[in-house]
């Protein structure tokens, strides 16, 4: 099976090579598109298969350096992050065969090697392959990105990506080395065998956590993920958002929950805690406020990954407890519930790219009323948006019950710290998932229902049949991942073996999921059975008891006149705008939270110019992470250009200083050079 | 076995539930006259209402999409099957297996996203005034209510209300400090959700001060019929969860027979009667609160939640 999986990612690195010569053949394009798909689809079946079998020993490729061949292996981990990164590669492969057949190379070429870098990342069975896929996953998305380079917002957008990438890597770099230690073995194998300890065990934490956090959009390192999302095109948003922020999630999982894991103290798991709930509160608030469609779902991204990292980051402390089944409990909440995101959200950017499409507008005052252009892309969004909402019996309820299911369980660690900051997560994550509800709502019902807010609107047109069929598949995996996640749980054992010791609940099971024997139980299939009977119920005792046909009259508005003729549409100030439907938690909240500000300059009594209302907010980590970041480039920049008025003799005297330096490090300790390079310092010692 | 034995009950559960709604949601609304030296409509003014909204053809705004349509149907099934789960006059009942207050709450939350999104569908100012303001209360009642579930499912280990119900009713004396304190957190939750004094005025007739009204202006007919039945129902639903939860005597055991039922009956009843006296009473005494003075109201809410988790993690850490 890992052989089969090195031959798709061999087949990817052919498709990337065949998208360069796009420009010659008219059919290449599509070839290069609907082969991404296949192999996608590839990866979801052995992903699925390799979580019903036991995966074979680790492939070792045939490339790499001679002191650490790069290794593949399909363990049950790597098996359960295929499938979503499978699912949504297919379905946003398949959109962009349909939507994006514009044949640029730049923009073509990235999206084999983005699939690529995530499966190599999920697949490594070493560290220097996981950091190989990473960094390839890394650039081949800011390619996608810089590939709108045209206009500025996106190169805004991909300079900021680009940025946290390297920011990325210089973290997890250094924590590969420091998990790897003098002992030069990266397999995971070894890594598994020696978890670091003492101060290497924090710094690896930290690195860990800032490096794959600053990737998943984990709060404060999230301000690259808005514009990002934005700029992309929606395939690529669907992939970004979906599968990139999967795979960042998988990093922080295996390294810190399966690598580093097993013997570690209880605070293993509070800063992915901490951060979680932050973003769960911070990605929900500026969802709530975004105007642009795509930025609030990217929000809601950072809400739901805040979510599954709080549920990765309790399955830790709890681990750390000696709470085996609770742990799988909570670990089994982040997976499923990351499986639903990366199903819901993909549905949701694609149905954001074809309401840009149809209606040639992303902020979501340029909409309204698409509901009656284009019903399928809405009834489909109306279920992304319901199952991101965590609306039972779809698939975002369930994986919240079980987190929230966790958090309420986990007071039995015992220590009164703990307890208290596990009250803080679920007061935290209960209000990022209710804002998140406000945000889907909010998203859902300005864009659909309502009036059309521009003429333009009303020229929306239904979605073509491929990325409707893309839409619906995906509206139904959402409601069927909602109804079984017993049986999905059950699946995912192995994987929850790996990350927390403990192989899921016997409570896991196919009609209902519970914490465990005397806990509730949730069983979506009786509760969407009996929300059926009632529904149905309702309407045929309704038909009987009140049998008028329903009559269409002009909106009764609260009395108000009709409006003139010359407004087609109804007088446009009369409907909320998406800022003003964000008016009441941008006060409530997000005064204290997002530094919102409102100006009303109204006119003076008699003057009849019109009053202006402007109201904004900043994101935290804008003002304390960016701002001060930049104002230390620039001053670094500053001393740096006092060097270049340096005189020749300065300049010598700089070079030969430096020369120095580096000779009496090496001077001082002869003996750190082999110790620092073990396998390559025979080697070389040999070549010399 | 259990599930059949536990059947006649749940079915005579919820038609009681179905036919005290109007009546609750009346009773309330005669006492608050009563109190305030009005006459005051009968209390089955609620019920005659409905009667005369049925007989009336319904009219949907010219750009209303099938959401108009078919939410109030959607929403009444979600509060019905949330009603059915909450324990009443008996425990133990054919449903009482699935019954878990997150799903309550989630079920509830299905209801008012349709809500929410019925109030956005026609376009109209007012609609989308009460669906931004109900889901903003309704994202800041969350917090409250999850946490104000940590006390409950501490002692009784579940997030049931039926087993919460029975563990409390066994006696857990000493702990009732927290048991305040979180029944006081989930009755501010109950007021925001269901739209009552001081953070929205049931009774209110101008449109810039409703909240739960100004979602319903373009509903007529059986919608409306729908709505208002759906309204009354999750009044119902919360007062006899906060009875199931708080005060737990004198629930029959589902399989016990009529007798036995009788006196459950009677009980739930009289606790039905004090929770809406109550309400009534607290709703003359106070007044409605500035739309941007209900975070405070919550926020004192989640305090309140808090404040009695902690109480119970120093005590259950003592012993």
């Amino acid at each position: 099976m890992t052989a089969a999986l090195a031959l798709l990612l061999l087949c990817l690195l052919l498709l990337s090579l065949a998208g360069l010569a796009a420009t010659r053949h008219p059919w290449l394009p599509q070839l290069v598109r609907y082969g991404c798909a296949a192999v996608s689809a590839g990866f979801a079946g052995l992903g699925l298969a390799g979580l019903a079998l036991e995966g074979g020993a680790p492939l070792l490729l045939p490339v790499g350096p001679p002191w650490a061949p790069l290794s593949l292996e399909l363990d049950g981990l790597s098996a359960f992050f295929l499938v979503p990164l499978g699912l949504v590669g297919l379905a946003a492969m398949l959109y962009a065969a349909a939507r994006e057949t514009a044949a640029m190379p730049r923009r073509l070429v990235p999206y084999p090697l983005f699939l690529a870098g995530m499966a190599l990342t999920v697949l490594a069975a070493d560290g220097i392959t996981l950091l190989l896929g990473f960094e390839a996953m890394s650039l081949a998305s800011w390619a996608l990105l810089a590939a709108g380079h045209v206009e500025e917002e996106r190169r805004e957008a991909a300079r900021l990506y680009l940025g946290f990438a390297l920011f990325g890597a210089a973290c997890l770099i250094p924590a590969i080395g420091l998990m790897t230690g003098l002992a030069g073995d990266f397999s995971f194998a070894a890594l598994r065998a020696a978890p670091p300890e003492g101060w290497r065990a924090g710094a690896v934490l930290l690195l860990v956590v800032a490096g794959a956090g600053a990737k998943a959009g984990l709060v404060p390192l999230h301000p690259w993920l808005p514009p990002a999302h934005a700029a992309a095109p929606a395939a690529g948003s669907a992939l970004l958002s979906a599968a990139m922020t999967k795979v960042a999630l998988y990093v922080l999982a295996r390294l810190l929950l399966d690598l580093g894991g097993p013997a570690q103290p209880l605070w293993w798991g509070l800063p992915l805690m901490v951060l979680g709930a932050a973003s769960a509160v911070l990605g929900g608030l500026r969802a709530t406020q975004e105007t642009d469609a795509k930025r609030l779902l990217a929000c809601s991204t950072i809400e739901h990954v805040g979510l599954v990292a709080l549920g990765l980051g309790l399955a830790a402390a709890l681990r750390a407890a000696d709470l085996g089944p609770l742990a799988a409990l909570a670990a089994g909440a982040a997976l499923f519930h990351l499986l639903a995101h990366a199903v819901f959200k993909a549905l949701l950017f694609l149905a954001a790219g074809e309401m840009l499409h149809g209606a040639g507008a992303r902020r979501l005052d340029g909409m309204g009323g698409l509901i009656h252009a284009m019903p399928l892309v809405g009834w489909c969004a109306l279920a992304g948006a319901a199952a991101a909402a965590a609306l039972p019996p779809l698939a975002g309820f369930a994986g919240e019950w079980l987190l929230f299911q966790a958090l309420l369980a986990a007071w039995r660690v015992g220590a009164l710290g703990f307890q208290i900051l596990v009250m803080a997560a679920l007061a935290a994550a209960a209000l990022g998932a209710a804002l998140g509800a406000a945000a889907m709502l909010r998203f859902w019902g300005l864009a659909f229902l309502g009036r059309p807010r521009t003429p333009r609107t009303l020229g929306a047109q239904e979605a073509a049949p491929l990325p409707r069929g893309v839409l619906a598949g995906l509206a139904g995996l959402a409601a069927l991942l909602g109804l079984l996640p017993g049986p999905l749980l059950g699946l995912a054992a192995p994987a929850l073996q790996r990350i927390t010791g403990h192989a899921g609940l016997p409570e896991f099971t196919l009609l209902s999921v519970s914490a465990s024997a005397p806990a509730a139980d949730y069983a979506p299939l009786a509760v969407l059975l009996l929300l059926a009977l009632a529904g149905l119920g309702l309407a045929a005792l309704l038909r009987r008891l009140s049998p008028w046909p329903s009559r269409r009259a002009p909106p009764w508005d609260g009395g108000f006149t009709a409006p003139p003729a010359h407004l087609p549409f109804g007088d446009p100030a009369t409907q909320p705008s998406a800022a003003g439907f964000a008016q009441p938690l941008h006060r409530m909240l997000g005064a204290t939270l997002l530094a919102a500000q409102e100006d009303l300059r109204a006119a003076a009594p008699g003057d009849p110019a019109p009053a202006r209302f402007e109201s904004r907010f900043e994101d935290p980590a804008g003002r304390w992470l960016l701002a001060p970041l930049a104002r230390g480039r620039d001053r670094v920049a500053a001393v740096l250009e006092r060097l270049r008025d340096l005189g020749l003799r300065q300049f010598i005297g700089l070079a030969l200083g430096t020369l120095v330096a580096l000779l009496a490090l090496l001077a001082l300790w002869p003996s750190l050079w082999p110790s620092l390079w073990p396998s390559l310092w025979p080697s070389l010692a040999g070549a010399a | 076995m259990i599930a059949l034995s536990g059947l006649p009950a749940q079915i005579l559960h919820l038609v009681l539930m179905l036919a005290l709604a109007p009546l609750v949601a009346g009773g309330v609304r005669w006492l608050k006259a009563r109190l305030t030296g009005h006459r005051g409509a009968s209390p089955l003014q609620p019920w005659r209402d409905l009667a005369r909204l049925l007989r009336k053809q319904p009219v949907l705004a010219e750009n209303a999409s099938p959401v108009s349509s078919a939410a109030p149907y959607l929403a009444l099934a979600a509060t019905l099957v949330a009603a059915a789960l909450v324990p009443g006059f008996a425990h133990g009942m054919a449903l009482a297996p699935l019954s878990d207050l997150i799903l309550i709450a989630g079920l509830l939350a299905l209801a008012r996203c349709a809500l929410v999104l019925q109030g956005m569908d026609a376009g109209t100012a007012f609609g989308g005034l009460g669906a931004a303001r109900a889901a903003s209360f309704a994202a800041l009642a969350e917090p409250a209510l999850m946490v104000a579930l940590i006390s409950l499912a501490l002692l009784a280990g579940s997030t049931s209300p039926e087993v919460i119900g029975g563990v409390l009713q066994e006696g857990g004396q000493g702990l009732r400090v927290s048991l305040g304190l979180a029944a006081a957190a989930l009755m501010a939750v109950a007021l925001a959700e269901n739209a009552r004094l001081p953070v929205d005025n049931p009774a209110t007739h101008l449109e810039l001060t409703m909240v739960h009204e100004a979602m319903l202006l373009e509903s007529s007919g059986r919608h409306l019929a729908l709505w208002e039945m759906q309204g009354a129902l999750q009044l119902t639903l919360w007062l006899a969860l906060l009875a199931a939860i708080f005060l737990p005597f004198g629930t029959a055991p589902a399989g016990a027979g009529p007798l036995a039922w009788l006196l459950g009956l009677a009980a739930w009843g009289a606790k039905l009667a004090v929770l809406g006296g109550a309400l009534a009473a607290f709703e003359c005494a106070i007044a409605k609160m500035r739309v941007f003075r209900v975070p405070e109201f919550l926020g004192a809410a989640l305090l309140l939640a808090m404040l009695a988790a902690v109480y119970l993690f120093l005590s259950t850490g003592q012993a």
